[in-house]
Formats: C-alpha cells, sequence, structure tokens
C-alpha cells in the first residue's frame, strides 16, 4: 500500500521488480484481511450473526497487546534472559487470546439473550457494541494511538530488489499456521459440531451438540483471528501503534467477505487475497491515472471488484446457492 | 425403561397439543406410536428429547422418567448422554458434511475412543452401503441413503432407546421394507425402539405394543396383534373396510363415520 510507494516513486511501473514488490505488499493486505473475514464468517456460519462489531474486536485484540506487553510486561518480566522477540511473542499471543475472550463475553452477555430474536436486531445490537467498544478502547488508546514495541522494529529484509519488512515475514508465517490450524480445526469433533450447527441447529441439538457452546467457541475464535489482524494492522509499516483508526481495517476486509461468500472459510481467505492485491495494484499502477480516478482510488478498488462479481455471482465466489440433490 | 406420565404440552402458551398422555418403552422392546396428521406424535418425540423449546413448547403438566428418573427438564444433550437418541422427522442429514462427519458429529456426546470405534464398525456393519459412500457429501445421498445415515448417525450414541420419526416417510415400498427390517435388527441387539409413523401396517408388523393417539390424547394401546384387527384401526389407519376388501375413498365419509376407539 503506501508505504511501498516513495520506493517505486522512481522506479519503472513495469519492470517486474515493481511487479513483486505489489504483490508482497497485496499479500500482507491481503492476509490481514482474510484473517478478519475468516473470523467473520466463521461467526457468521455457526451462528447466523452478521458482526458489524467486527472492527472493535480488531482494536481490542491489539489493545489488550499494547497493554500485555508495556504496561503489564507479561511473560517478560519473569523471564529476564529470553530473548526480545520470545517474549514479545507470547504476550501478544496472551493478549490475542484475551481479545478472544472479550468476544466470548459479547457472546454471552449480548448475543445469547437475543437468540431466536430476529436476525436484524441482533446485527443492530452488534452496530451498538461497536460503538461502545471502540469508545472504550479510543478513550484509553487515544488518538496518537499506543505502540506495540514489536521486536522487529522498521528493519527489513531484501530479496533481489524487492523489499520485505520483518515484521511482513512473520505475519506471512503466522497467517500461514492459524489458517492450518482452522483447517484442522474444522476436521476436529469440536469443528465438525460447529459445521453441523451451522448447517441444521436443531438436528445438531438432537445429537447432544450443546449449540451455546458451539456459539461460544465461534465468537472466540473470530475475536481472537480479529486481533491478531489488528496486531499486524497496529505495527510498521501500517501503523505507528493502535488507536482509532485500527477498527477501520474491517471496512476494507469488508469487501473480501462478500466477494468470497458471506458462508465460506475458504471463500474469506480467497476474497481477502483477492482485495489485498487489487488495492496493492492499485495503489502502485493507478496512480498514473490519479487526474482522473483521483488520488486514493485503491480505497474503493475493493468495492468496485465486490460489485462487479456480485453482478456475476450474486452469493459470492464461494458462497453456497444449497447442496440439493436434484 | 421410559415412561412418559400424563404429559401436557404447550405451544406459545395457548396452544394444548398434547392433553396428558402417557406411555411406556420397556427395555428390549419395539413400541409403535401411530397417529394421524397433527396428532402430536412429534410434540410427544421433543418433549421426551429436549427439543421443544426452539418451537416454543413447554410441558406444562406430567413428568418424563428414564429408568425411574425425572429427565422433564434436563438439556437435551444431557439426555442424549443418558441413552435417548432421535432419528428426526424428514432425515436432517448435515447435508453439507460427508458421511462420516455425520457419523463424527453424531457420536459427539460419546467421548471414549474404544465405544466410537465400536459404534461405528456396528452402523458400517449394518449398513453396508454408507460404508461404500463413506467420504461422499451427505447432500448428495439419495433419500434411502439419507434416512441410513440419520439412523447411523444416531446410533454412533449407543442409545439404549431410540427414536424414529416416521423413518419410512417418502421412501419406496421396498426401502421401507429394509428400513423395518434395520429397525428389527437394531431392537435385537438390544435398542429398545420407539417407532413414530403413520404408515401402521409397517409399525404394527414389527412392535410389541402399539399405541395410538389422536388431537393430543391416547385413544387406544395394546397387542399389535389386536390392534390389527381392530376395526376403527382397520377403517382409518390401514383404509379397508369392515369386510377386509379396499375400500374405495369415496365411501369413507368421514364426518358421517363415528370412531369408537373401544379397547
Amino acid at each position: 500500500m503506501i508505504d511501498t510507494l516513495p520506493v517505486l516513486a522512481q522506479t519503472d511501473l513495469s519492470s517486474l521488480d515493481t511487479f513483486l514488490q505489489m504483490l508482497v505488499g497485496g499479500l500482507a493486505l491481503g492476509t490481514i484481511y482474510a484473517l478478519l473475514a475468516m473470523g467473520f464468517v466463521l461467526i457468521f456460519k455457526a451462528t447466523q450473526v452478521i458482526n458489524f462489531a467486527h472492527g472493535a474486536l480488531v482494536a481490542i485484540g491489539a489493545f489488550f497487546v499494547a497493554i500485555v506487553v508495556l504496561d503489564f510486561e507479561i511473560p517478560g518480566r519473569w523471564m529476564p534472559g529470553a530473548p526480545e522477540w520470545l517474549t514479545w511473542s507470547l504476550a501478544a499471543a496472551l493478549g490475542v487470546v484475551a481479545g478472544g475472550l472479550i468476544g466470548l463475553l459479547l457472546e454471552r452477555l449480548f448475543i445469547r439473550p437475543m437468540v431466536g430474536e430476529p436476525l436484524f436486531q441482533i446485527a443492530i445490537l452488534t452496530v451498538g457494541l461497536d460503538i461502545v467498544l471502540r469508545t472504550i478502547v479510543d478513550d484509553i488508546a487515544g488518538l496518537d494511538g499506543r505502540p506495540l514495541a514489536d521486536p522487529w522494529g522498521i528493519a527489513t529484509a531484501r530479496f533481489g530488489n524487492v523489499t520485505i519488512p520483518h515484521t511482513q515475514l512473520v505475519q506471512f508465517g503466522v497467517v500461514l499456521f492459524l489458517m492450518i490450524v482452522v483447517a484442522l480445526f474444522f476436521r476436529s469433533r469440536t469443528g465438525i459440531a460447529m459445521r453441523a450447527t451451522a448447517w441444521d441447529q436443531e438436528a445438531a441439538r438432537a445429537q447432544g451438540i450443546k449449540v451455546g457452546r458451539i456459539f461460544g467457541i465461534s465468537w472466540f475464535l473470530g475475536a481472537l483471528l480479529a486481533g491478531v489482524a489488528g496486531v499486524f494492522a497496529s505495527i510498521f509499516p501500517r501503523a505507528a501503534g493502535v488507536s482509532s483508526a485500527t477498527a477501520f481495517v474491517a471496512f476494507g476486509a469488508f469487501p473480501a467477505i462478500i466477494l468470497g461468500g458471506l458462508d465460506s472459510v475458504v471463500g474469506a481467505v480467497v476474497g481477502g487475497l483477492i482485495i489485498g492485491l487489487a488495492e496493492s495494484a492499485a495503489s502502485i499502477y493507478l496512480v498514473q491515472f490519479s487526474s482522473v480516478l483521483g488520488s486514493g482510488f485503491s480505497a474503493i478498488i475493493g468495492y468496485v471488484i465486490m460489485l462487479l462479481v456480485l453482478l456475476i455471482r450474486p452469493y459470492g465466489l464461494f458462497g453456497t446457492e444449497e447442496i440439493r440433490r436434484v | 425403561m421410559l415412561s412418559v406420565e400424563n404429559l401436557e404440552v404447550v405451544y406459545n402458551d395457548v396452544v394444548l397439543v398434547l392433553r396428558g398422555i402417557s406411555l411406556e418403552v420397556p427395555d428390549g422392546k419395539i413400541v409403535a406410536l401411530l397417529g394421524g396428521n397433527g396428532a402430536g406424535k412429534t410434540t410427544t418425540l421433543r418433549a421426551i428429547t429436549g427439543l421443544l423449546d426452539v418451537h416454543e413448547g413447554d410441558v406444562t403438566k406430567g413428568e418424563i422418567y428414564l429408568d425411574g428418573k425425572r429427565i422433564t427438564h434436563d438439556d437435551p444433550s444431557e439426555r442424549v448422554r443418558m441413552g435417548i437418541s432421535q432419528v428426526m422427522e424428514g432425515r436432517r442429514v448435515f447435508a453439507e458434511l460427508t458421511v462420516e462427519e455425520n457419523l463424527r458429529a453424531g457420536a459427539y456426546t460419546n467421548r471414549n475412543g474404544g465405544k466410537v470405534k465400536k459404534a461405528h464398525d456396528r452402523v458400517m456393519t449394518l449398513f453396508p452401503r454408507l460404508k461404500e459412500r463413506r467420504n461422499a457429501t451427505a447432500g448428495y445421498l439419495s433419500g434411502g441413503e439419507q434416512q441410513m445415515l440419520a439412523i447411523g448417525r444416531a446410533l454412533m450414541q449407543e442409545p439404549r432407546i431410540l427414536i424414529l420419526d416416521e423413518p419410512s416417510l417418502g421412501l419406496a415400498p421396498l426401502l421401507v421394507q429394509e428400513v423395518r427390517d434395520i429397525i428389527v435388527e437394531i431392537n435385537a441387539q438390544g435398542t429398545a425402539v420407539l417407532l413414530i409413523e403413520q404408515n401402521a401396517n409397517m409399525a404394527l408388523s414389527i412392535a410389541h405394543h402399539g399405541y395410538i393417539m389422536e388431537t393430543g390424547k391416547m385413544v387406544m394401546d395394546g397387542d399389535p396383534k389386536r390392534l390389527l384387527k381392530d376395526e376403527d384401526v382397520k377403517e382409518f389407519y390401514l383404509g379397508l373396510h369392515a369386510g377386509g376388501e379396499k375400500k374405495s375413498f369415496r365411501d369413507v365419509k368421514h364426518y358421517k363415520r363415528r370412531k369408537r376407539w373401544l379397547s
């Protein structure tokens, strides 16, 4: 995105290096969107709730990491000799899990009592939750934001003529790991129960599956993935810390969710990557047309793609119409 | 033994659906529960398995006991754990999951690896067809296969009492026979069966005891052979005239013919 621009301002737009740099930037952004979309789809599939508070969960996850790392120094204070990347990673994991627990708490306190109410009302409830949570985070984090103090800082690696920040290398690894974990989770006992619940709640209950527990788990996982996305959205090169702007990453992920299809986790990943790459490409290749398109076109390219795809496939790229025996 | 005593169920606080019904399912027996549309058969099932709440239903009177223990208001998953499993009307398989995953979803409460394996083997022997199609997406199975899967899924819970809600619904006559034979086989392996049916002939041919419901009440119960001979059962459930020959639908004037339900 923007971070790659200064380097590329004087480079040749038709060169391979520019393309590769665009690809890296697009993947970095796309994987953040993919995490967000996965969490969103997870919650939607299991509970049919459109979670407008997902942006707030992004900020909360990152915010907890800032608190755990900086304010409480957990677990660093008990590990004096340990390398910084280790203590930071552990603290980040703790903070993200804490963000997941907030998701669990929201489900228990606000969503659970609404079970059986019209879905539209629950969606509106999440809008309210979003406003309240964001206000709280804004209040504490402030407009200037809180740095996450990650150990990688602004260090970059060079592969040929392509520059990749260390943070993004870490990000690629973490996202890949999480995707594998989620894929395995869906084949586990609880994961199958979750998919069964998503398909037919009553039949799932008839098998002895505790649907309420499944709801809680899906909110926990959704919030956790959102928190991870929030962490990577709050460090170099995206931002200097968690602030009131962090939650808005979710707006970028929205077209990814719709594009992939609301009810497909695979679609969420693919949609996220497509939108991320498109934004990255637009920010580089469409800059030359800025007199026509305006300067911030990359911010809306995702929505343009979403609209175009919806014209052809209203249920998204991977969204199921419905499996039916013919 | 499962026993239902004077059960009264109300939907939406106003619609009285069950008006004090009682029934018993002794260990190791097949019990048939017959009745027309809207008699309250499925409501009885929901009350026994604890799924009334999603339909805004409530047990307002009466109790349900399993081996003398009151389970009227227990959690549905608790009841599954205690050994009451159900095969819901219309099969309700998890269409997006594979056959194997459907079975694993069925085994959710069964956390003992050895037991799950045993239950799985049993299902695979009972339904060789499922074994062939174990990796197929359940939504693409034929109706008969889906019914087998729904029964197999319930068997993964190793139930003591299996409740089947209209397992013959929408199946070809040959498949109905197959389902019947499987129910007998399951019962022979020691599982008690409560068979809810509209197909009275099929149900009464294998049951050890039969109940007949109408508009929320038990109107008759007894030995299936005796029920099959009853004039009212013959006329209203088997479509036979008093003489035994088939009767034209034209001659069945429901409103003129008063049921006696003499038992």
